[in-house]
């Protein structure tokens, strides 16, 4: 736990000093939201097709960001520095999971009320417990498999590939479940509350993968 | 002090793909003593140091750290054991004094320790500074810091005075020296000076150990030919 | 020394035998469909093949976990053979499946038939596999990292599986399901005898891929040890084990 402690601290104070991954991340967001705009040539959009493009577009950050999860791991020697210390190997991952889940909350303060703004027609207000539980699961998911993806994809050659390459499919289910959630609550005369179906579901996803990649991940450090 | 050898390696080979990196290295080196690495670049001293780091498994042979198998107890020698490669492990966006503090929260030690230490290496000024914006012979001595933070047993360190002039050499001496009885292997880019602080010699040609002798009885020709 | 392919001429045969029951079931033995007529006859193929892709890739998954749990790379081969063998038959059942779905719903995609989708998505990311491993040039690292993706894609089979399904509201009226569950007799045994040849086949072309890589490693070995280092040529990169 205090190893958990220790990167996530030594994580979030370095992306405070660079200031390289989140600022990334909102405005690839802010600038698919207008993309989106452009391309469906609406000023508002409601529903599912809302609950889409929301979800999408939080997908593809997700990744932009995962990418960058390990990259000063991998090039200052964390790696090693990490592997030498007496430390649960674990620890690392679920470091990262969280400190991947921070930077979700984070760029979704910003961009959910950006989205309310720019495309969403119905007003935001009323919706926002619900979709906040739905984020949060699916934050969950994406932090995991952001993760582990990303743990992957940093020892190969063509690591800016693979991990868009794997995470798109492994994240399907869980960007179903997502879209499915908050597609009534983002519906003109949306209920309030997402359908339980679907957090039924974007939990199970979340609790299975983090459990397989919980198992699977000291296999990825060793040499 | 425990009577086991500090390492103690039999027939120890380790392969990339099809190139063989090491193969059938057998030393024992008591506790307290010094081993010089010697070899051309990719003769396999650095392969040979993160085996006993703990980083790579050995692919052949059988490995004893500090009386512990490896790889099956690397968790019992990983607290005991320090490393000083090529790379300084350090963030190069984040100050000395955190980067310090961060492996004192992996080793669970005090962090007063840091500070210490870095006053010890004349970077008591500069340890708040970005890694990035220090020339290399501070970093090497933060490095050194790095290494030396948990106070391991056995210090193995790749060219330690790399980058270093003679008076952050003499700083250094204390802290990975072998004058307080700690185990060392180490390389480094001047043989003679390694052998000069030697109670052991290894000569590695190609991964094969070429000699393996006590310094008094290794002849000038064996290490010239070593890197002919 | 590996006695290589043993057992592999029997298997072969058996394959042949029953491959050619089910195409003689297939054509002069099943009743043909009232609705969809004679190309309703790709079910036998198509069907047949997605299942066996589908357990090759969740045996594929089984295999790698044999790798990581004892780090003898020839787990990995045998996991890698099973996974590209899958590839190999999902693909044949993906482009059965479009020119069934085209005979009998009128096009070509149906994306509201979620067997057919889970299976594409199942297809997507295994199809990462080879890519994956041709950018891992260590091989060792190659071998456990593949296997790493093996255990969680074959994982991942199932619950995208229950995700899908869950998600088509309007299932199209199945005439069929899998398994055969409701199938009228004579159509039920020809479906089942099709299986059985296409998980032959699969496990005939297993082994056979495995017999011809060890052999080649083998060969390989032999010439190293006999003729020194310098008689191969060295190993270009590639997915494959060696």
């Amino acid at each position: 736990m205090s190893t958990v402690l220790a990167v996530l601290r030594k994580d979030l104070r370095l992306e405070l000093r660079t200031f390289e991954t989140l600022p990334a991340m909102a405005l690839f967001s802010l600038s698919t939201f207008v993309i989106f705009h452009f391309g469906f040539n609406q000023a508002a959009i409601a529903g599912q097709l809302a609950a889409g493009v929301l979800t999408v577009t939080l997908l593809f950050a997700a990744l932009l960001g995962a990418g960058r999860l390990f990259v000063a791991e991998r090039e200052q020697g964390g790696f090693d520095a990490f592997l030498l210390a007496p430390v649960d190997r674990n620890a690392l991952l679920v470091a990262k999971a969280v400190a991947m889940f921070i930077f979700l909350a984070v760029l979704e303060v910003i961009a959910v009320p950006a989205f309310g703004l720019l495309l969403l027609g119905p007003p935001l207000g009323p919706r926002l417990p619900g979709l906040i539980a739905v984020l949060a699961l699916a934050d969950l998911g994406l932090a995991v498999i952001g993760t582990f993806v990303s743990a992957i994809a940093i020892q190969t050659r063509a690591r800016d590939l693979i991990a868009p390459i794997i995470g798109l499919p492994l994240l399907i289910p869980a960007l179903i479940a997502t879209a499915r959630a908050a597609g009534p609550l983002l519906a003109a005369h949306g209920s309030g509350s997402p359908p339980t179906k679907w957090i039924a579901i974007l939990a199970l996803y979340d609790v299975v993968f983090a459990l397989i990649a919980y198992a699977v991940f000291d296999y990825l450090l060793e040499d | 002090m425990p009577d086991t050898p500090a390492i103690e390696l039999r027939g120890v080979g380790r392969r990339f793909g099809e190139r063989t990196a090491l193969k059938e290295v057998s030393v024992l080196l008591p506790r307290g003593a010094t081993l010089a690495v010697l070899g051309r670049n990719g003769a396999g001293k650095s392969t040979l140091l993160r085996i006993l780091a703990t980083l790579l498994r050995p692919h052949g042979g059988e490995v004893e750290v500090l009386g512990e198998p490896l790889p099956r107890r690397a968790f019992a020698v990983r607290p005991k054991i320090g490393l000083l490669g090529h790379e300084p492990l350090l963030y190069r966006d984040l100050t000395g004094r955190e980067n310090l503090q961060y492996h004192a929260r992996l080793y669970r030690l005090p962090e007063d320790k840091v500070d210490r230490l870095l006053e010890a290496v004349g970077m008591e000024l500069r340890g708040d500074d970005a890694v990035r914006s220090l020339s290399r012979g501070m970093v090497q001595r933060l490095a050194v810091c790095r290494t030396v933070l948990h106070e391991p047993e056995l210090l193995l360190l790749d060219e330690p005075r790399a980058n270093l002039d003679p008076a952050a050499s003499d700083l250094v001496e204390p802290l990975i020296g072998g004058s307080n009885g700690r185990t060392r292997v180490l390389t480094s880019h001047d043989p003679e000076a390694a052998i000069k602080e030697a109670d052991l010699v290894l000569g590695l040609r190609d991964g094969q150990p070429a000699f393996l002798a006590q310094p008094g009885g290794l002849d000038a020709r064996q290490v010239k030919e070593l890197y002919a | 020394m590996t006695t290589f392919g043993r057992g592999l001429r029997t298997l072969v045969l058996a394959t042949v035998l029953t491959i050619i029951v089910a195409l003689a079931l297939v054509f002069f033995y099943a009743p043909l469909d009232a609705d969809q007529g004679f190309i309703q006859k790709i079910f036998y193929l198509h069907v047949p093949l997605a299942i066996v892709s589908l357990c090759g890739f969740v045996f594929g998954g089984l295999l790698a976990i044999g790798h990581l749990r004892t780090r003898n790379r020839a787990w990995d081969m045998r996991s890698y053979v099973a996974i590209h063998m899958a590839l190999i038959f999902g693909v044949g059942g993906l482009i059965t499946g479009s020119i069934w779905a085209k005979a009998s719903w009128g096009h070509w995609w149906d994306w509201s038939d979620p067997t057919l989708t889970s299976f594409l998505i199942v297809l997507l990311l295994f199809a990462t596999y080879q890519p994956l491993r041709f950018s891992i040039e260590d091989p060792e690292r190659q071998a456990r990292y593949a296997s790493v993706f093996a255990v969680v894609a074959a994982a991942f089979v199932p619950l995208n599986f229950i995700a899908v399904r869950l998600a088509q509201q309007f299932v199209h009226p199945r005439i069929l399901t899998l398994g055969g569950g409701n199938l009228p007799g004579s159509m039920r045994l020809t479906f089942l005898v099709s299986l059985l040849g296409m998980a032959l086949l699969y496990a005939t072309l297993w082994k056979y891929e495995m017999t011809a890589k060890n052999a080649r490693i083998q060969v390989r070995r032999l010439r190293r040890s006999l003729l020194g280092d310098d008689s191969v040529r060295p190993l270009g990169r590639s997915a494959a084990p060696s």
